[in-house]
């Protein structure tokens, strides 16, 4: 593939996964000079080491293997006319003026700045670890996050250890649990901190009871053991109350080789705070307005980069939302400042993208509950919207179309939309 | 006559809704299995799930395959269609020495009727490396 990388762009992409290539494809095909710049030594983002098949059944409309996923954007981005930079790291996006900024690459083959009209920033997120979650101990060998332990099983062909215990029943953690078994290690249990499974109900059932594969809730792992420099022998593990305290006298041990830490993911959001965009607490990503462009004029985020997506489909749709959004920064010399009406996380939501609404145009938003309700009553206070869903999980996000016009309702009340969920 | 009927509670992965199904079935004596009752599904396809995942549970299977002179050094790759469930492992152990050339396309069969029962076909692709250091030309 060609790869110039002089000159002034329209749009500079930062990340080459699901969002960063969805947006890349959709801006050039919009007519638009559009550099790609990914870390990687090829596309795709975590995208090719998931290798499970669920990828894509209602943004492709088929159900794909995450690296089948991959391809399809790829050759998207490939047909568009695209510029590639790979093995490119971005430290720094710099303010230069409203109409420019100043994208920094270090490569091996290229390193300077790229001047750009808008910068889509698309670089994912990254996983939490143990310490983060409270797992102390020996310093040993044989600790994994569920990324870097999916990365050595599929794509190095290495199995991470023989006896593996799983901390985190998220999708991610469960489809590890199944990968490690299938291939013939014993997966000793996956711990859940919630009283509740943290994944989608299929993957508890295809994952953990398929391969009966314990899944212990309300317990934490509070400790790794073994000795020296050496490996791990033990996982110290402890029962949590209703409010997630250490149950005193409930420490038991298991022998274990590998522990494999699935405690979610955090939005990579060093270069956008430098260059000065709000971050919102709840999602830990940019607080946006309705094209997912951030509070700096000319930036928009898209997928782990905005908000900690469960399904790729929403993250290569937001991709494509932001470049529709840097097409209409270009054309009109920025988005119009504009009277936004506040979308914001109410009873039982822990967040809500986007954060800013104009009312100008319908929008899809995306939330997420705080806890599973059956029978649901999602009310959009404010707008005047109510919808009702048979179950929301936290594990499922929640995506609801606000129509231009309920939007622009609450111009008229408190000037915000506060997204609620109550049971029955 | 000897009571055969057994209820089998399952969670619906049909859809996100996740609902608990009862299946009343009927075990023959030569271990086929007579489905009499589905009860708890909210919809149709859940009750045809439920049904066949107690007469003949069935799965895709998803593994990785060593790709010598690969890079990356393995492809991952499916079965063409589901397998039985509880034939999982043998099919596993059948592909356990199974290693392919590079280059491999995604789309590529690098195994056909493994066990009679489907084709593994490459779902990523691994380039030619060239020669790997320390080889002659």
């Amino acid at each position: 593939m060609r790869s110039r990388v002089e000159g002034r762009r329209d749009v500079v992409v930062v990340g080459g996964g699901p969002a960063g290539m969805a947006a890349a494809a959709r801006a050039a095909e919009m007519g638009l000079d559009v550099l790609l710049v990914d870390e990687g030594r090829r596309l795709g983002g975590i995208l090719p080491q998931c290798i499970h098949p669920g990828f894509g059944v209602h943004y492709l409309g088929e159900e794909l293997t995450g690296p089948e996923f991959a391809q399809r954007l790829a050759s998207r981005v490939e047909d568009a006319g695209v510029d590639l930079l790979l093995d490119a790291h971005v430290p720094e996006v710099r303010w230069i003026s409203h109409a420019e900024k100043g994208v920094r690459v270090l490569s091996p083959g290229f390193s300077g700045e790229v001047r750009t009209g808008a910068v889509i920033y698309a670089a994912g997120a990254r996983e939490r670890h143990r310490f983060e979650i409270g797992i102390l101990g020996d310093r040993v060998a044989g600790v994994y996050t569920a990324g870097e332990a999916q990365t050595m099983m599929d794509v190095y062909g290495i199995l991470p250890g023989r006896r593996v215990l799983v901390v985190g029943s998220g999708d991610v953690g469960m489809i590890v649990a199944r990968r490690f078994a299938l291939e013939g290690a014993e997966v000793v249990g996956v711990v859940e901190i919630m009283p509740y499974p943290g994944g989608l109900t299929r993957n508890v059932v295809q994952c953990l009871e398929d391969f009966d594969i314990p899944l212990l809730l309300s317990h934490r792992v509070v400790a790794v053991r073994g000795r020296g420099r050496g490996r791990v022998e033990r996982a110290v593990l402890v029962r949590v109350d209703e409010g997630l305290r250490d149950v005193p006298g409930t420490e038991t041990e298991v022998e274990c080789d590998t522990v494999v830490v699935s405690a979610g993911l955090v939005p990579r959001m060093e270069v956008l705070r430098e260059l000065g965009a709000l971050i919102d607490q709840a999602t830990g990503g940019p607080m946006v307005n309705d094209r997912l462009e951030t509070t700096v004029p000319g930036v928009f985020a898209a997928g782990n980069a905005l908000v900690i997506n469960d399904l790729v489909d929403h993250a290569a749709e937001q991709g494509e939302q932001a470049a529709e959004g840097a097409a209409e920064f270009l054309r009109r010399g920025g988005i119009p400042a504009t009277d936004w009406v506040k979308l914001r996380p109410g009873e039982g939501v822990k967040l809500t993208v986007p954060q800013l609404l104009s009312g100008e145009r319908d929008v899809w938003v995306y939330l997420r509950v705080a806890r599973p309700v059956r029978n649901a009553r999602l009310s959009l206070r404010g707008a005047g919207k109510e919808v009702r869903l048979p179950v929301v999980r936290p594990a499922e996000m929640v995506r609801v179309k606000l129509m231009a016009g309920e939007v622009r309702r609450a111009k008229v009340g408190g000037r915000e939309v506060v997204a609620e969920v109550y049971g029955g | 006559m000897k009571d055969r009927r057994e209820v089998r509670r399952l969670t619906c992965i049909v859809c996100p809704l996740g609902c608990e199904i009862e299946v009343l079935l009927d075990r023959g004596p030569g271990g086929d299995v007579r489905v009499l009752e589905v009860e708890g599904a909210a919809c149709p396809r859940g009750r045809e799930w439920a049904a066949r995942e107690v007469t003949d549970p069935k799965r895709v299977v998803i593994t990785v395959v060593p790709v010598r002179g690969g890079d990356p050094p393995t492809v991952s790759v499916k079965t063409d269609r589901p397998i039985p469930k509880s034939r999982i492992p043998e099919f596993m152990r059948a592909l356990a020495g199974l290693e392919v050339e590079a280059p491999v396309r995604v789309g590529q069969v690098l195994a056909s009727g493994v066990l009679d029962l489907a084709n593994v076909v490459a779902t990523r692709e691994s380039r030619s490396m060239g020669r790997s250091l320390g080889e002659r030309p």
